[in-house]
């Protein structure tokens, strides 16, 4: 059976011994009643998707709304242009452009990896092919990481909710980030307590985060918002990796995310009846989209 | 719930919920009505029926229904697939009482002539979960091999079921009873560790009270 609290996987490591990669996939393992062989090779056929949809965006896409496309390739061109002045620098900045991307990637109906969503799909993506690429990690060591993203993924399902229809955009961005965040601990050695801790910290900055997507489109501002996802991650990760803490432990923090999501409006949850959907610009969008007929759906 | 269903699926985008869930949807319904449908009457609840259309919830469904997969790139194409295939189909919003918000009623009606209602819900990160079965309260995803038996309520049925499927070395993993009246008809929901294989569903059909036997193997 899955955990339910990031805190009992954290005590098996340290009854086991073992990485908190490796509890996360022997419970699969156990659960799906597969080998390990297998296990590893549906992680790698999911990593091997990530990486697909990041070389194949086409920056001439635009979504069916012509709401999202190109922004991926702006930012590319910024960061290959500024190099180490921008603000952000030039590693952060091809983070930004590759959370972009995937983004605009999935408006565009293209193939990508929902983690956990589809209009989360960037957060993971964004912070891990760049790692992947520069700083020369294993292809082993990406695995593990992207169990470690799972496992946490599945004690924020089980206790709350990775759905914005039930909890906001706080249960898709908040938990990518989170995710990414004890992902991206992995990948630096960092200990258990330190994964869940930066899941923790990230989820904290995104609480309350609500789902508010103009015309109902996992567009605006579901696009950009991978983007503070993959960004909230590294800082996150850096934070516990610093030896922070998050004062209010993890499983706790995940207990407030599902507080705040059952108590959030019906407008704020997916249903594009308030917030920035409710913009007189994305009312005049929205009038645009259903009076042409140029929805997906309409063909 | 399992791992891949948090990292992953791998899937046709804009929305894990509305569209590869709402693909996921189609397919059950194409497997609880066992045969190729022709006809869908389509209610959208909640969420699906408010942003349904800008995430291709509708076209996600269709595609669903013709049996195709949440990474198929055919999905947006759907309708004009389905008018190929002789499916024909209507949609209609309609606010459900308790419902999740991300809900479908499919009331399919196949090219024999069977007929099934079912009402499902897109919980999350392109999961599913069937709320009702021809009117009646249930609760299952069809994440693990899972059987389906309508049958009369009355004593007996459960360990009649059970031995039969035991006799096949088949174990249950979780089971569930439901009804709309007592002594009326039941439904029995049963996830399997292993499938279910042809010859024991055959039997299982010709049990004396049971109505209808739906057996779904592994994920949809």
């Amino acid at each position: 059976m899955a955990f339910d609290s990031l805190q009992t996987i954290v005590e098996a490591c340290g009854r086991e011994g073992k990485g908190f990669w490796q509890i996360v996939m022997e419970d699969d393992m156990r659960e799906r009643e597969v080998s390990w062989q297998d296990s590893r090779n549906e992680m790698y056929h999911i990593w091997d998707a990530m990486l697909l949809a990041a070389a194949t965006y086409d920056a001439g896409l635009t979504s069916k709304s012509g709401l999202v496309g190109g922004d991926g390739a702006k930012m590319e061109a910024y960061q290959k242009q500024q190099g180490e002045d921008s603000f952000c620098g030039e590693y952060m900045c091809g983070v930004i452009a590759g959370a972009l991307q995937m983004g605009e990637s999935n408006a565009c109906m293209k193939r990508i990896v929902a983690a956990p969503t589809a209009g989360a799909c960037g957060v993971l993506p964004a912070v891990l092919v760049p790692y992947f690429h520069k700083r020369g990690c294993s292809l082993d060591q990406i695995l593990e990481a992207l169990y470690v993203a799972a496992g946490i993924g599945q004690v924020i399902a089980l206790r709350s909710s990775i759905s914005g229809a039930a909890g906001g955009c706080q249960a898709e961005i908040g938990s990518a980030s989170a995710m990414a965040a004890g992902a991206l601990v992995h990948l630096k050695q960092g200990s258990p307590e330190q994964i869940i801790h930066a899941a923790a910290m990230a989820l904290k900055n995104l609480l309350g985060l609500v789902c508010d997507p103009v015309a109902g489109l996992v567009e605006v501002p579901c696009v950009k918002r991978n983007v503070v996802g993959a960004v909230n991650a590294m800082a996150s990760a850096d934070m516990a990796l610093a030896g922070i803490t998050s004062r209010i432990p993890p499983d706790q923090v995940i207990d407030a995310m599902k507080e705040i999501g059952d108590n959030m409006g019906a407008a704020f949850r997916e249903t594009a009846l308030g917030g920035l959907a409710n913009t007189q610009t994305a009312h005049d969008i929205a009038r645009k989209l259903n009076g042409d007929g140029s929805g997906p759906g309409q063909a | 719930m399992n791992l891949f269903d948090i990292l992953g699926p791998v899937m046709v985008g804009p929305s894990s919920s509305h569209t590869a869930g709402a693909v996921r949807i189609g397919n059950l319904g194409r497997k609880l009505l066992k045969e190729e449908p022709v006809r869908a009457d389509i209610l959208l609840h909640g969420s699906f029926a408010t942003t349904g259309v800008g995430h291709g919830t509708d076209c996600a469904l269709i595609a669903g229904l013709l049996g195709m997969r949440p990474d198929d790139m055919r999905i947006s194409d759907s309708f004009r697939i389905a008018k190929d295939r002789g499916l024909s189909f209507t949609f209609t919003n309609k606010t459900l009482k308790d419902a999740h918000p991300n809900t479908a009623v499919l009331s399919l009606y196949g090219k024999s002539g069977q007929h099934i209602e079912v009402q499902a819900a897109s919980i999350g990160g392109g999961r599913v979960m069937v709320h009702k079965l021809d009117g009646i309260e249930v609760d299952f995803s069809a994440e693990m091999p899972t059987l389906v038996v309508y049958n009369l309520d009355r004593p007996g049925y459960v360990s009649e079921v059970a031995d039969l499927l035991a006799n096949h070395k088949i174990n249950i993993a979780t089971m569930h009873l439901y009804r709309d009246k007592r002594g009326g008809y039941g439904v029995m929901v049963m996830e399997t560790d292993q499938p279910i294989p042809e010859d024991a569903l055959r039997s299982l059909e010709r049990m004396r009270g049971v109505r209808k036997v739906i057996f779904i193997n592994t994920e949809v």
